[in-house]
C-alpha cells in the first residue's frame, strides 16, 4: 500500500471472489492490484477489474444511479451497492484491504452474480401490489393525504437489490423466513389508503416460521438498506398491527409479546421465569426443564420460584406509576 | 479527570434476576475506578424489543418515565445490557426528534407528575469506560494483567446497530467493524481474537418462537471463537450472555459441536483485571464452568 505523492490515490490490492457454478467444483479469490482514485465507486473497481484486467469477470450493473439494484454486492461483509458507495472510504474503514464477494456466496452463479430467485419468490409471497376494486371509468385519481402517502413513503423507496435479504441471519438459518424486503413490501401495501387487502396481507405475515415473529432483532437489515428504509421498523409496525386488527391468534411469541405487560404490571421488572411459562404454557415447559435445572444449580434460579404462592421476584420503586401508565397508556390486546 | 464520573444505573431486568454477577462486577468496577453510581430504583423493564412489538407506544411511555428518573438526577444514563441501551435510546431519539409523540406520552406521564424533557444522554457503561473514563486510565489500575487469555470479543446487536441511533453515544463505533471491546481487553493486557461473528447475532430474542434459528446463530458465533483460539468471550450484553453460557449444551447439540467456552460479561472481565473480589466477580453463576478463570488469572 502505498500513498502517491499528491495523496489523490491509492494502490491497493482487491481479492475477488471468483466462480463459474457450470464449471467450478469451488470457488476461489484473485488478486488484483490497481491504484484507486479518491472519487472512484466499487462500481468503477468492478470495472477496471473486467476491462483491465479479465475480460471473464461477471456482476451485475445498469443504471449506475442507485435505483436499478443490479450491483449489490458485499465488501468485507459489509453489504454495498457497488454505484454509490465511494471506494476510499471503504478502504479507510478496512485498511487497505477489500474483499469483492457476492451477496451471498452460497447463491453464486459467477463471480458476482447470483441466483435471487429465493428474494423474488418471498417478495410475490405477500402480494406487493394494491389490491383494489378499479372503476374502470374514473372522474378523478384516488385522493391521499400528505399524511397518509407519508406512511408508506420511505418503504416505497425500495429498490430490491436484496442488500438486506442476503444480510439477515435470520433467514440464512431458516429457509422459509420472509426476510425484510418482503416485509417491508408487505408493510408498503398494507397502510396503502386504496389498498383493501390488510388482513390478507398481516395474516400472511403472522405465520409462525415464516413471518414476523421469527425476525432475530439484530438491526443488520436496517444497516444494508442503501436507501436508509429501515425494514425492521416497519416489522415492529407489522407486529403492532397484527394486535390492532385482531389477526394476532394466541401462540408463544404473541404470548412472548403481550407477556410483558403481565409481568411489568406486577414487578416493574419482567419475570424472566414467568415469561417462560406464559409464553410456552405449563405443557410447553418440559422443553427448558434440563435449562432450569443447570440455571438453578449455578444459582440464577431458585426452585421455589415456580411455586405459584411464593412471590421472590424484585420489585421496582413507585411500581404504581407505572401501573397508573399501562392502565392509561395500553392500546393493544391479545 | 477533574470531576468525579456520577451515572444514574439503569440495571434492567437480568441484572437483578439471572445475572446477579453482572451487578455485583459492575459495581465493583465502578468502585475500583472511583466512579459514583446511583441506581435508578424506580426504573422499569425496558420492553426488550417484545413489548414494543405488542405496544410501541406503550413501551415509549414507560421507557419516557424511566429516562425522567436520570433526568430529574441531572446524570447520564447508563446501561448494562445492549437490549437495555437499544430501547431506551430508540425512545429517547423518537420523543426528541418528534415533538407531537413527546407531547403524547408527556400527556401520559403527567398523570403521574413527570415529564420527559430530553436533557439525559443515555450510553451504555462499555463507553462510559472507554470513552469518559479513558482506556489508558483503566490500563493504568490493572493488577492482574489477562496476558494468559485469548479472549473473543462478542459486542450484541443492539450496542452497535442501528449505527444512525447509537453513532453519538457509542463513540462512532462501525458495526462492520467494531473496535471497543478489542482496545479494552487489550487495554487489559489480554490477546483479543479476531473473528467474523465478533458483530453477529446470537439468537437471544427468537429463543423461544423459533428456537433452531436461535441455537444456530449462537452456534455459530461459538464455534467461529472457539476455532480462532478463544479460551473465553466476552459481551456487553447479559442477554448473548444467557444465550452463550446457559444453552451452550444445545447449542452444540444442534450444531454438531461440543463447546466448552466460558463467557464473560465485559464488567467481569474488567473486574479481574482490577483485583476485584471472586464474589464480586461471581464466575460461580455461570452454566459453563468459568470459575478457574479466577485462579488461572491469579497464577499468570
Amino acid at each position: 500500500m502505498s500513498e502517491t505523492k499528491t495523496g489523490q490515490t491509492r494502490k491497493v490490492t482487491i481479492k475477488a471472489f471468483r466462480f463459474n457454478a457450470e464449471t467450478d467444483y469451488l470457488p476461489s479469490y484473485k488478486s488484483y492490484t490497481m491504484e484507486v482514485g479518491k472519487d472512484e465507486l466499487i462500481l468503477d473497481l468492478l470495472n477496471r477489474i473486467k476491462w483491465e484486467h479479465d475480460g471473464s469477470f461477471s456482476y451485475r450493473r445498469s443504471c449506475r444511479h442507485g435505483i436499478c439494484g443490479a450491483c449489490a454486492i458485499k465488501v468485507n461483509g459489509k453489504a454495498t451497492l457497488a454505484c454509490k458507495q465511494n471506494a476510499m472510504e471503504l478502504l479507510d474503514l478496512f485498511n487497505n484491504e477489500l474483499v469483492f464477494e457476492p451477496s451471498s456466496t452460497k447463491r453464486a452463479v459467477k463471480d458476482m452474480i447470483i441466483d435471487k430467485s429465493d428474494f423474488w419468490e418471498k417478495h410475490a409471497a405477500v402480494k406487493p401490489y394494491v389490491v383494489a376494486d378499479i372503476d374502470p371509468h374514473p372522474e378523478h385519481e384516488t385522493k391521499q393525504s400528505i399524511a397518509e402517502f407519508n406512511k408508506f413513503l420511505d418503504s416505497d423507496l425500495c429498490i430490491q437489490c436484496g442488500a438486506c435479504h442476503y444480510s439477515c441471519p435470520a433467514l440464512e438459518a431458516n429457509e422459509d423466513y420472509l426476510g425484510p424486503a418482503a416485509l417491508n413490501a408487505a408493510y408498503r401495501f398494507t397502510v396503502d389508503t386504496r389498498d383493501t387487502a390488510a388482513k390478507e396481507r398481516l395474516e400472511i405475515t403472522a405465520q409462525s416460521g415464516s413471518g414476523v415473529w421469527d425476525c432475530v432483532k439484530c438491526y443488520e437489515c436496517a444497516e444494508a438498506c442503501p436507501k436508509e428504509i429501515n425494514p425492521i421498523e416497519k416489522i415492529t409496525k407489522l407486529h403492532n398491527m397484527q394486535f390492532e386488527q385482531g389477526v394476532a391468534v394466541s401462540n408463544v411469541a404473541t404470548r412472548h409479546a403481550e407477556g410483558f405487560v403481565r409481568s411489568i404490571k406486577k414487578h416493574g421488572f419482567l419475570d424472566e421465569a414467568d415469561i417462560v411459562v406464559y409464553s410456552e404454557g405449563y405443557l410447553g415447559m418440559y422443553k427448558h426443564i434440563k435449562t432450569a435445572i443447570k440455571m438453578a444449580r449455578a444459582g440464577k434460579i431458585h426452585w421455589e420460584d415456580g411455586l405459584p404462592w411464593v412471590d421472590n421476584m424484585p420489585k421496582i420503586k413507585n411500581l404504581e406509576e407505572v401501573q397508573k401508565l399501562i392502565e392509561i397508556s395500553q392500546t393493544n390486546k391479545l | 479527570m477533574s470531576e468525579q464520573l456520577h451515572y444514574a444505573l439503569y440495571t434492567g431486568c437480568t441484572a437483578k434476576q439471572s445475572t446477579p454477577e453482572l451487578l455485583s462486577s459492575t459495581l465493583a468496577v465502578a468502585d475500583k475506578l472511583g466512579i459514583k453510581i446511583t441506581i435508578l430504583e424506580e426504573a422499569s423493564c425496558c420492553g426488550a424489543s417484545h413489548l414494543q412489538d405488542f405496544d410501541e407506544f406503550l413501551a415509549h411511555v414507560l421507557n419516557a418515565r424511566n429516562i425522567c428518573y436520570a433526568e430529574k438526577l441531572g446524570l447520564t444514563m447508563i446501561t448494562i445490557c445492549n437490549t437495555c441501551q437499544l430501547n431506551s435510546a430508540m425512545t429517547k431519539h423518537a420523543l426528541d426528534s418528534d415533538p407531537e409523540l413527546k407531547a403524547r406520552v408527556n400527556e401520559k406521564l403527567a398523570e403521574v407528575g413527570l415529564e420527559y424533557k430530553g436533557t439525559s444522554e443515555i450510553k451504555h457503561f462499555l463507553y462510559a469506560l472507554i470513552d469518559d473514563y479513558g482506556l489508558d486510565n483503566i490500563k493504568n489500575k490493572v493488577t492482574t494483567p489477562l496476558s494468559a487469555f485469548n479472549i473473543a470479543p462478542f459486542y450484541g446487536c443492539h450496542n452497535i446497530r442501528p449505527s444512525e441511533l447509537h453513532g453519538s453515544s457509542n463513540g462512532g463505533e462501525n458495526p462492520y467493524k467494531p473496535t471497543s471491546l478489542d482496545s479494552l481487553i487489550d487495554a487489559l493486557e489480554g490477546n483479543p481474537v479476531d473473528y467474523d461473528h465478533k458483530n453477529k447475532c446470537c439468537g437471544f430474542h427468537v429463543e423461544l418462537q423459533a428456537n433452531h434459528t436461535s441455537e444456530v446463530l449462537a452456534g455459530n458465533a461459538m464455534i467461529d471463537a472457539v476455532d480462532n483460539n478463544a479460551d473465553l468471550m466476552v459481551t456487553p450484553c447479559p442477554l448473548c450472555h444467557l444465550k452463550m453460557d446457559t444453552y451452550q449444551d444445545s447449542v452444540g447439540k444442534v450444531i454438531g459441536r461440543d463447546i466448552e467456552l466460558p463467557v464473560l460479561h465485559m464488567p467481569q472481565m474488567v473486574a479481574l483485571a482490577l483485583g476485584c473480589t471472586e464474589k464480586e466477580i461471581g464466575l460461580n453463576f455461570h452454566v459453563q464452568k468459568a470459575t478457574q478463570i479466577f485462579t488461572e488469572a491469579k497464577r499468570a
